[in-house]
């Protein structure tokens, strides 16, 4: 290259280097420029005029922010980015205590979505509302930009010597050091603490959870002699008995659960089993809803009710019964019992009760029955839970007594969302050296002398042990967008070690993993290896663990004295929602706007109560509207609204964690209430459960609940709803179905056999999906991968209360009710303890399709490969299609929500960051435009090419919708209905058959398969499978 | 000319001359604006231009403005629509049907009755492209245009399409119908005027000159015109119902809909007609034109609507307990007793019961009942396509999406907004046209007219 660059002159004065030349050369004109040329050389008014005119222009012009618009071609282009295809990297999600291997989809370099990782012998490619959301967290506009230092800018170098020398400084003087965080799942970040708590003597970690296990870790302290959360296999197990804890929605590892659940929940003409599934709680959790026998309970029943299943189990197994004191008459209680006998070995008692008194006697139970090494695996423990309560309370009351010099908060938040937030806040004073690293100003870090923000999940290297033995790791997807640096470097940085974490986490897993498995002796290819899977696996210890009934009788003694239920007075049960969780992740707008399960609510949370509470205390709740209530426990007392509640446990009142955060960001600001504070302590654990000292007084405040459906049962409707219990399934597999018949011309025929419409030819492929109401377990993961893949938007609590949320994906939860049939104003009025069935609706793609032929220009049409499908282009907004939609799928653009300020909390649109989020496969929509689900079309035109590209036809399971994909219970089958082998055809039983007219007609013989309003013979393509309850008998007739 | 029995009711009383109409009709328009027109005219205005702000804001913000959900899809925009469309009904049915019908008291209300027909149709034809999400393009892609988006074209399956050409065609026939009855009471004002004036009503009379040759042709033009009006009268509110009839929805889905909508449409715009023709007669003095016989036979014509509209609404109910599907069982459990039982009850009322009132002599012949009535009956009517489009919607099969409409200012005031337009077009058309149309009337001042007692 060197030799061909020629030099050209200007001309000979160049190469002669004339001194005339070289003067003038460096100037823009070195000709003379005749610019002040009327002689006197002052300007005079016409040269004013003219330098104030262009000035004016000139500011004018500047003024105008002209839209950038770059489309630079990639120079030298990276290697593994292709304009339009999408990368794919293993990693893991992490927040807090929680972790999941997933998927990062990348598009030109960006992060856009989240899916599970399917290597995981844990989440199996589940995933669930938070992780689906966690993308969205990245793009944050309010995450920190830099390091800050009392709130204005610092750079890292300056922070890093004033903070080693004030450490050091400490450290000197004897000064406690500690660091606080949540449960930390890295061992490698361990190990940087642990080289930090050593270059500080004084140091300490010390790790406190939210929602805290502490009491489950303790009780098996005090059973096995190690502090330990088991892991649990729920699919092992025919009986279930759950004391509280909501294991499908957010206890522990409910992605992990919900897969093995799931699992026990399928049933069909071949396989005619399930599990059964007992549910003792007192708000109705989602786990609730989706047991065969619920019974409310009082939280302070919950002790002695743990008890009285020991003392039955214990007379059966001949142990020695205890005293724990008296849990009174509870439904299902013996049955459970009875069950978890004749299934010894095969049944799973699990409480959620933070007390590990309770958990000692759960323990007991399991080891009674022999559940241990069977559905209870003590050798692989979960690490998600790892907090210390007690070693939490003490850090804050040495705060408080000045004992304590400088603390470091590892990514947490413990003045919001720990139970002693306003102590250590109070105590945060007498510290001399307050350091968050945590992303934003939260509660915490606004408090901190230095804010050391770290990476987003997406942005860092690090590695997880999701349980012993079980490790995954987090590799980056895009180069950290702003100056944030990863925590555990900043540990080492500060413990004197400047070494990149890459290579300090690289060195511990040579050192550590590497050594633990026989694949490969090449280190890089065990790397490499690992990081493409995401996740290794070394298996569990193999230490030996004997249940230690000693504990047992202290622990049966401490529930007599503390668990009182006397049956009056009002007790309040804390709990979180599966949407928003702790609320760490309260600015992400995707999450506060997901509908929660149960209530259906979003942007807010509410006292929950019973029905006939409500109407004692004369509170009704009208299509949202409803009344405010002060809730006090003590001295803490806050105004909120009600929530009437079906299932509520009688005497009891509920309310989310997770809310009322003060400096989470403009989204989840002054969302709801703080319950925090209503934490209360027994045995030294956090107990989420408050016995006594509540008290609501009405104000009589109106309030209205943004909720995404307001009506509660289904009306008795079958062919809504087709439900039956595993009884008459047993007998015959057509149990619950409904087959609509049709009088025409002195005969009854099915309302396939009258249309007016041709039909359609399907030659190519034939899209459909296929759900199973029995394994939906309503947790919303769909509805929020949707909106990811989508380009769903956020349209804010008041549009919710105008009832215009734009979800594609919906749940409907239907609650059971008492009232017969034909009485269709009581019908209205759910159980008091209600029946709950879950019902995933999208678009069902009608082959007779209602919105097609109304659309007067045509803009929704339907495709050759079965796909009612939707041009936005063409669409004129009529919204004829959308009130002719027998299923209510339809959304409308009402308006322009993106580039909106209106609607500023639709982060992904709004703002240049967020923006970066949005799948560049698909639309954003126009006001104006009426939009639905696709069935992810995008995702099946990619999967087409690519297979095209091979030259050969997609493979079944290729392609897949993202709610389908998200499901944690692979609730959802997509395929071609078209090829006889994919899971779907398998699923309906798909079978060609003559019609007697020559023709061959396709027939779905799975017998528990059904169209939602098959009598109008819409024909979808989307079926349902009829839920299916492990109950001796239906409770109520609709 | 025919002979009129001398036992028949006279059709213009006060013993007119040819001469007096002309004197009686054209004053109206030669004249100063009265001061109850200038405040007339104040008040259609003002509700006009607050009406405007609402459409602007529409336009502008998007239909979120409105109160409409993702259950609820149309509410006051389309019951709006359907409602003027009703009441655009009563001026081609009286000029075209009643033409060829032969009845002569149609002579003296016609003119009125087909500038309401005309403005209401305006009116009616705001609705459907205000409530689209995108008008600026709906407004023409819903025309088949040719284009050149490749084999772009309509979907003539929708009937929201079929709408379009109804209304167009409608809407073209009655415009025709009226400017070719207005001519000749042009050509009368013009003679009499003088300056701008004469060139104006000059123009607007198409140099009509009297000739029996031009009388012959505006003859068999009328005739023709009515013969082409009477089907329409017939096919617009039928397509109008076909928007609800062919759809899949519980309360929408029902065969019944094309009659009962022409009858309901007729019983609302004759309440409207005989509501702007009261208060036009007292105001411009025209009482010996459109006489108390007037107001008794348009009574009876809405008793007799009125009534097929109410059987309608029991067949209704008949209908969907004889067929057996719960959803449209619930849907009219729903009318009566669900949330929306308000506005089923008022419809009920206003449409079944009032009429039945015009049974008495007394009260048909009563000017003040008469003009309460007719203005219940309109809100009635109006109640009814509210009690159609919204409670249908609203409940439909899927409990889960079940949804309540509240209506926001905007609702109301685009509402307003096409009660200004209608009223000054109104109030326009009183002032500077002929309300009557004299060269008819005329026709039969010698054969009907009450014999002059003086």
């Amino acid at each position: 290259m060197k030799e061909n660059q020629k030099t050209y002159w200007k001309g000979i004065e160049q190469l002669t280097n004339e001194p005339s030349f070289v003067k003038n050369a460096e100037k823009e004109f070195p000709e003379y420029l005749p610019i002040n040329e009327n002689g006197e050389g002052s300007s005079n008014r016409r040269d004013f005029l003219k330098l104030m005119g262009f000035g004016i222009a000139a500011a004018s012009l500047a003024a105008c922010e002209a839209p950038v618009r770059k489309a630079i071609p990639y120079l030298n282009k990276p290697v593994d980015v292709d304009p339009s295809i999408p990368n794919y990297y293993a990693s893991t999600y992490v927040n807090g205590g929680d972790a999941v291997s997933v998927v990062v989809k990348t598009r030109e370099g960006r992060p856009i979505k989240i899916e599970g990782n399917k290597f995981s012998s844990m989440t199996k490619g589940g995933t669930n509302a938070q992780v689906e959301a966690s993308v969205l967290s990245l793009y944050d506009k309010e995450r920190l930009v830099g390091p800050k230092k009392a709130g204005s800018k610092i750079d890292w170098e300056t922070l890093d010597k004033e903070v080693i020398a004030k450490l050091g400084e400490i450290s000197a003087k004897g000064g406690q050091i500690r660091i606080v965080s949540n449960s930390v799942l890295s061992p490698t970040t361990k190990r940087a603490i642990g080289e930090f708590t050593a270059n500080y003597p004084t140091a300490q970690h010390i790790s406190y959870d939210s929602s805290s296990a502490y009491g489950i870790s303790e009780g098996n302290r005090r059973s096995f002699g190690t502090s330990m959360v088991p892991s649990y296999d729920f699919s092992k197990a025919k009986t279930i008995v759950s004391v509280g804890a909501d294991f499908l929605g957010t206890w522990i590892s409910p992605i992990e659960f919900t897969k093995q659940y799931s699992q026990t929940r399928k049933i069909s003409a071949e396989h005619r089993e399930m599990s059964r599934h007992y549910q003792f709680e007192s708000n109705l959790s989602l786990t609730g809803a989706n047991a065969d026998y619920r019974t409310g309970i009082r939280p302070s029943q919950a002790g002695p009710l743990v008890a009285a299943i020991y003392n039955g189990i214990a007379a059966k197994a001949g142990q020695a019964k205890v005293s724990g004191g008296n849990a009174g008459d509870i439904a299902h209680l013996t049955a459970a019992i009875n069950e978890l006998w004749t299934n010894r070995g095969a049944g799973l008692v699990v409480s959620g009760s933070n007390d590990p008194v309770v958990q000692v006697l759960v323990n007991g139970i399991n080891a009674m029955l022999g559940n241990y090494g069977a559905t209870i695996n003590v050798n692989a423990p979960l690490h998600f839970r790892q907090g210390d309560d007690q070693a939490m309370s003490s850090f804050v009351k040495d705060t408080n007594a000045g004992l304590i010099g400088a603390v470091i908060f590892f990514n947490c938040n413990p003045v919001y969302d720990s139970a002693d937030g306003k102590a250590l806040q109070a105590g945060l004073a007498k510290v001399s050296l307050k350091i968050s690293t945590s992303d934003r100003m939260d509660e915490t870090a606004a408090l901190a002398d230095y804010v050391a923000p770290d990476h987003h999940y997406l942005e860092q290297w690090n590695d997880v042990e999701l349980r012993t033995g079980h490790f995954s790791l987090v590799q980056p997807t895009i180069a950290p967008l702003f100056s944030t640096r990863q925590a555990p470097e900043t540990f080492l940085k500060w413990s004197g070690k400047t070494v990149e974490y890459y290579t300090y986490l690289q060195d511990n897993w040579r050192e550590n993993f590497f050594t633990k498995q026989t694949d490969t002796s090449n280190f890089q290819t065990f790397w490499d290896k690992t990081l493409f899977d995401g996740v290794f696996e070394t298996g569990g210890n193999s230490q030996a663990y004997t249940f230690d009934f000693s504990a047992v009788p202290a622990a049966a003694t401490s529930i007599a004295q503390n668990y009182k239920s006397n049956g009056t007075g009002l007790e309040l049960a804390l709990y979180e929602k599966v949407t928003i969780g702790n609320g760490s992740m309260a600015n992400n707008p995707w999450l506060q706007e997901a509908s929660d399960p149960i209530t259906k609510t979003t942007w807010d949370n509410y006292l929950t109560v019973s029905q006939a509470q409500a109407e004692e205390w004369g509170i009704k709740m009208d299509d949202g509207t409803t009344e405010k209530v002060t809730l006090s426990v003590g001295n803490t007392s806050v105004s909120l609204p009600v929530l009437i509640q079906p299932g509520q446990a009688a005497g009891t009142v509920g309310l989310a964690l997770g809310y009322g955060r003060t400096s989470a960001g403009r989204v989840g600001n002054e969302v709801g209430v703080n319950a925090y504070p209503f934490i209360t302590k027994l045995n030294g654990a956090n107990v989420y459960d408050v016995f006594a000292g509540v008290s609501v007084e009405k104000t009589g405040e109106s309030y209205r609940i943004a909720q995404t459906q307001t009506h509660q049962t289904y009306m008795g409707r079958a062919n809504v709803i087709q439900e039956s219990t595993l009884g008459e399934y047993k007998k015959d597999t057509k149990a619950g179905r409904e087959y609509p018949l049709i009088y025409k011309e002195g005969e009854y025929i099915k309302p396939s056999k009258i249309t007016l419409w041709k039909g359609h030819e399907y030659n190519n492929h034939h899209w459909g999906l296929a759900i199973d109401m029995n394994s939906c377990t309503g947790c919303a993961a769909c509805t929020v991968a949707c909106q990811a893949e989508n380009n769903i938007p956020v349209v804010g609590k008041e549009e919710v209360l105008n009832r215009r949320e734009m979800a594609w994906i919906r749940i409907d939860r239907y609650y059971s009710s008492d009232a017969p049939v034909d009485d269709l104003k009581a019908l209205e009025k759910a159980s008091e303890n209600p029946e709950v069935t879950f019902q995933p609706m999208m678009c069902q793609h009608c082959n007779n399709a209602p919105c097609e032929t109304v659309c007067p220009v045509a803009a929704t049409t339907h495709s050759t490969e079965g796909l009612n499908q939707m041009t936005y282009n063409r669409c004129i907004g009529t919204r004829y299609c959308a009130n002719n939609c027998p299923y209510k799928v339809r959304r409308f653009n009402w308006f322009k929500y993106h580039d909106n300020t209106k609607f500023d909390k639709n982060l992904s649109m709004n703002n240049d960051l967020g923006k970066m989020v949005l799948n560049p496969d698909v639309t954003v929509r126009a006001r104006g435009v009426m939009e639905k689900c696709s069935m992810c079309v995008q995702r099946i035109q990619a999967g087409k090419l690519a297979a095209k590209r091979e030259d050969r036809r997609p493979k079944d399971g290729e392609i897949n919708m993202a709610c389908a994909s998200a499901c944690p219970a692979d609730a959802i089958i997509f395929g071609d209905l078209n090829d006889k082998n994919s899971r779907i055809s398998q699923a309906l039983k798909i079978q060609e058959k003559e019609d007697g007219q020559g023709a061959t007609e396709r027939v779905v013989e799975e017998d528990r398969a059904y169209h939602v309003l098959e009598e109008i013979n819409v024909n979808p393509n989307v079926w349902y499978f009829t839920k299916i309850r492990n109950k001796e008998k239906q409770s109520t007739e609709a | 000319m025919q002979v009129t029995s001398s036992v028949r009711t006279p059709l213009i009383t006060g013993g007119k001359t040819v001469h007096d109409v002309t004197e009686d009709i054209c004053r109206q328009v030669e004249g100063k604006p009265s001061k109850s027109w200038l405040l007339g005219m104040g008040m259609a205005l003002t509700a006009f231009g607050i009406g405007f702000i609402a459409v602007a804001a529409t336009l502008w913000e998007g239909i979120g403005m409105w109160g409409l959900n993702k259950t609820v899809g149309w509410a006051w925009d389309i019951t709006n629509f359907v409602w003027w469309v009703g009441i655009g009904h009563a001026g081609t049915l009286i000029s075209a049907v009643l033409l060829l019908f032969r009845q002569k008291w149609r002579m003296a209300i016609n003119r009125a009755a087909e500038a309401m027909t005309i403005f209401a149709v305006i009116c009616a034809a705001m609705f459907p492209v205000l409530h689209m999400g995108r008008p600026w393009l709906g407004a023409y892609w819903a025309l088949p245009l040719p284009n050149t988006f490749g084999s772009l074209w309509v979907n003539f399956n929708s009937p929201l399409l079929w709408d379009v050409f109804a209304i167009s065609t409608y809407f073209s026939v009655s415009l025709v119908f009226w400017y070719i009855g207005l001519v000749p009471d042009f050509a009368t004002i013009r003679d009499r005027a003088t300056g701008v004036r004469k060139k104006i009503y000059g123009a607007l009379s198409l140099g009509w000159n009297g000739a029996a040759k031009a009388w012959s042709r505006y003859e068999s033009v009328s005739l023709i015109l009515a013969g082409l009006a009477t089907p329409l009268v017939l096919s617009v509110h039928t397509i109008v119902s076909f928007d609800f009839a062919t759809s899949v929805i519980p309360g929408w889905h029902t065969t019944i809909f094309p009659p009962y909508f022409v009858a309901g449409a007729i019983f609302s715009g004759f309440a409207m007609v005989l509501t702007l023709m009261l208060v036009t007669r007292k105001l411009f003095k025209l009482e010996d034109y459109i006489t108390i016989e007037h107001i008794g036979l348009m009574n009876i014509v809405i008793t007799i609507t009125g009534s097929i509209v109410g059987i309608a609404y029991i067949t209704e109910f008949f209908v969907a307990w004889y067929s057996g599907v719960p959803a449209e069982q619930y849907a009219f459990f729903n009318r009566m007793q669900g949330p929306y039982w308000w506005a089923y009850w008022s419809m009920m009322t206003c449409n079944v019961i009032s009429p039945q009132l015009f049974w008495f002599k007394k009260i048909r012949t009563n000017i003040a009942a008469t003009f309460i009535i007719s203005i219940i009956v309109n809100i009635g009517m109006w109640f009814e396509r509210f009690v159609i489009i919204v409670t249908s919607l609203h409940r439909d099969y899927l409990p889960s999406s079940w949804a309540m409409f509240y209506p926001t200012v905007y609702d109301m005031g685009v509402y307003l907004f096409t009660f200004g337009l209608f009223f000054t077009a109104f109030l326009l058309f009183a002032k500077f046209f002929p309300v009557v149309n004299m060269a008819e009337i005329k026709s039969i001042v010698k054969s009907s007219s009450e014999k002059q007692t003086a």
